[in-house]
């Protein structure tokens, strides 16, 4: 349609030799609609809001040892991410920042692993196939703190001690399972079954056929549920509260700073979780390009 | 042991996906080694399905498929030494052409070197050396479709079976890759299973034309007999080309019969030894549209015509070297003169003329 607009204008000015009629059909070059600008002023305020507030934290983080809980920025060092990697009064920072990366990543291999063979599951129907998928997404609507005191109480009815690599981590696949069955589901609707059968046409074993084929085929969205299932789990709070035991996750660990810590400590960790999930998000998004441009340039070569 | 020959034996061959009904109905078929078999017939006659179980991705429900003497119901695509070109090629998308081409050796386990060997052979022989380390969407449909015979032809397959083709291509090429096929099957020397619903593509590759419709087979034989001499109404009308009439058998004298219709005198048919007709029966004959010689009322007809039916002309249509002439000369059936270019521009017809189509009484063929 753009294209069909943008076009007239040119034919017509060259019948006429009068360019000026063109104007109220389309813009002149550069020229915008008045609409684009109150879009744009809307979104610029959208940004403002998402990151405004985050953005203050991460200022005045970088205080010196002067430096309080609100404005104006007093001086500007790196003091607060020393104290916070120091001071033991902070609070377990590098433990619950330990543990928090370590329950990440088991959290991200299952979530991948289950959720590609829950695909490789619903690719056709089955008996009883729209119950476990309700019963799937049932997880995912249940209250998160609701959730957590359950698998908590559940794992004292049975005698078992919680801690953040057993209760914790059912909590959290609770949570991270449906995502990534769900983003899986979306990924393998753009899987072709005819590679499969052609896969097979060609003498590919099933083992085969999902090594060579389906999994190299669907990395890209493979890498989009790993990111999902880590994201979540980094950040998870709800369902870890009742169900990490005696050592905090990080999430767990910056709620109960808030509680005692009056220092731009808090404000220093909060900048440095963010570059941590900035540099997971980096990495992931960077894979994905990889692998496409892996295939491009081994195209061109 | 098993044999190199590609030649194909269907033994009561059916297939049922809900147990009740038959998407494949009893068919038997014979297919020599090294033949070009087109099946052919409209959407959901059973073409892919036959194909799909020879290749070995469904199983029959009931029957044998023998291929080189040897029963492969149950055995794997590589045991049987079939390959199948899927309609849409199915080309890995993640590999280049030479490794898309070279896959088949490599889940075979060959050395990564032995196989890219291969694959460049192959690739020259299909005329794609200087496109190997393209991805397939950087193709073609014309050349994707080179590289997914290529995939196939590595194999070394003794049947190779094609799922229409040539239906992503565009008019033109699909001659030009029609021509291909053909080539590359002369090169390889194996059998072809190819499945169309075009019948121009039937007949201009194939040795041998299946006909079928709802999961059976309607006539099987040499493209020139199935086209010339269809068997019945359905083949006649598929393959296209013919006019089709009906009528009752009015009387029957010697060697031919005569068919009551809205000619003064009847139409007269020879009668052939493959049928048996009795005065009442209702009986359906083709003649074909090229065969049809239209002349303007009160002239005299050609020699060898006893059957002239006056008729009224449609529409008209110029296709180059014939033209087509749309005739309502029969109340329910399409009937249609195809007139050489020279013949009609001799002395050309207006829609709305009263013309009699009438041919030699020896060309009308009836029908089972």
């Amino acid at each position: 349609m753009s294209a069909i607009l943008a076009d007239m204008p040119k034919t017509d000015a060259s019948k006429t030799g009068a360019p000026a009629t063109t104007k109220a059909i389309a813009p002149s070059k550069g020229g915008r609609p008045w609409t684009f600008y109150v879009l744009a002023t809307l979104f610029v305020f959208y940004v403002i809001a998402l990151y405004g507030p985050m953005f203050c934290i991460y200022v005045l983080s970088f205080q010196d040892i002067r430096g309080g809980l609100v404005f104006p920025m007093k001086g500007h060092s790196l003091h607060w991410f020393v104290d916070l990697f120091t001071q033991v009064r902070t609070g377990d920072v590098k433990g619950s920042f330990d543990r928090s990366i370590k329950l990440a990543v088991i959290v991200t291999v299952i979530t991948v692993v289950v959720s590609f063979l829950a695909g490789l599951g619903f690719r056709k129907r089955f008996r009883g196939d729209t119950v476990v998928f309700y019963m799937m997404i049932g997880s995912l609507v249940a209250p998160g703190l609701v959730l957590g005191l359950g698998t908590g109480l559940l794992f004292q009815a049975l005698g078992l001690n919680a801690s953040w690599y057993t209760s914790a981590l059912g909590a959290q696949l609770s949570w991270t399972l449906p995502f990534g069955v769900l983003v899986m589901f979306a990924v393998m609707s753009r899987f072709n079954h005819v590679w499969e059968e052609a896969a097979y046409d060609l003498g590919a074993s099933r083992w085969q056929s999902i090594r060579l084929v389906m999994i190299p085929v669907l990395a890209p969205g493979l890498v989009a549920v790993a990111l999902f299932g880590f994201t979540l789990s980094y950040d998870e709070f709800a369902r870890s509260l009742q169900t990490a035991g005696s050592l905090n996750t990080l999430p767990l660990e910056i709620w109960s700073m808030t509680l005692n810590v009056t220092s731009p400590s808090l404000y220093a960790l909060g900048t440095v979780t963010t570059i941590v999930s900035f540099i997971v998000i980096g990495a992931s998004l960077g894979s994905i390009v990889l692998i496409q441009k892996k295939r491009g340039s081994s195209a061109k070569g | 042991m098993k044999s190199d020959r590609g030649d194909i034996e269907l033994a009561g061959v059916c297939k049922s996906f809900d147990g009740a009904t038959y998407v494949v109905d009893g068919v038997n078929l014979k297919i020599a080694d090294g033949a070009y078999c087109c099946f052919i017939g409209p959407s959901g006659c059973g073409k892919t399905t036959i194909l799909r179980m020879i290749a070995g991705h469904e199983d029959p429900t009931a029957g044998e498929i023998v291929i080189g003497g040897q029963n492969v119901v149950g055995l794997a695509p590589v045991q049987r030494r079939t390959a199948m070109m899927f309609q849409s090629y199915a080309l890995f998308p993640h590999l280049t052409v030479r490794d898309n081409i070279a896959f088949a050796l490599r889940v075979r386990g060959m050395s990564k070197a032995d196989r890219l060997r291969a694959a460049d052979a192959m690739i020259e022989k299909v005329r794609l050396t200087q496109f190997a380390d393209r991805l397939p969407a950087q193709l073609s449909g014309g050349q994707q479709q080179r590289v997914a015979l290529a995939r196939a032809a590595i194999t070394e397959p003794r049947v190779l079976l094609l799922d229409e083709p040539l239906s992503a291509l565009d008019e033109q090429l699909r001659v030009q890759m029609r021509q291909e096929l053909r080539r590359m099957q002369q090169d390889l020397g194996i059998t072809f299973i190819h499945v169309t619903h075009t019948q121009l593509e039937a007949i201009a590759l194939a040795d041998l034309v299946v006909v079928m419709e709802q999961g059976r087979i309607k006539q099987a034989g040499a493209a020139r007999d199935v086209y010339a001499h269809p068997h019945d109404r359905y083949v006649a009308e598929f393959m296209g080309g013919q006019n089709v009439l009906s009528g009752l058998v009015e009387k029957v004298n010697g060697s031919t019969f005569t068919l009551a219709q809205a000619a003064p005198d009847g139409i007269e048919v020879p009668l052939q030894a493959r049928s048996t007709v009795s005065v009442g029966d209702k009986i359906d004959i083709a003649v074909r549209r090229d065969d049809v010689a239209l002349v303007r009322p009160g002239r005299e007809l050609p020699p060898g015509c006893t059957t002239s039916l006056p008729s009224r002309v449609l529409a008209i249509e110029y296709q180059g070297y014939f033209v087509k002439v749309m005739l309502d000369t029969v109340p329910d059936d399409a009937f249609v003169a195809y007139v050489p270019e020279k013949v009609f521009f001799a002395d050309p017809f207006t829609v709305g003329d009263v013309v009699m189509a009438t041919w030699a009484t020896g060309s009308a063929l009836p029908l089972a």
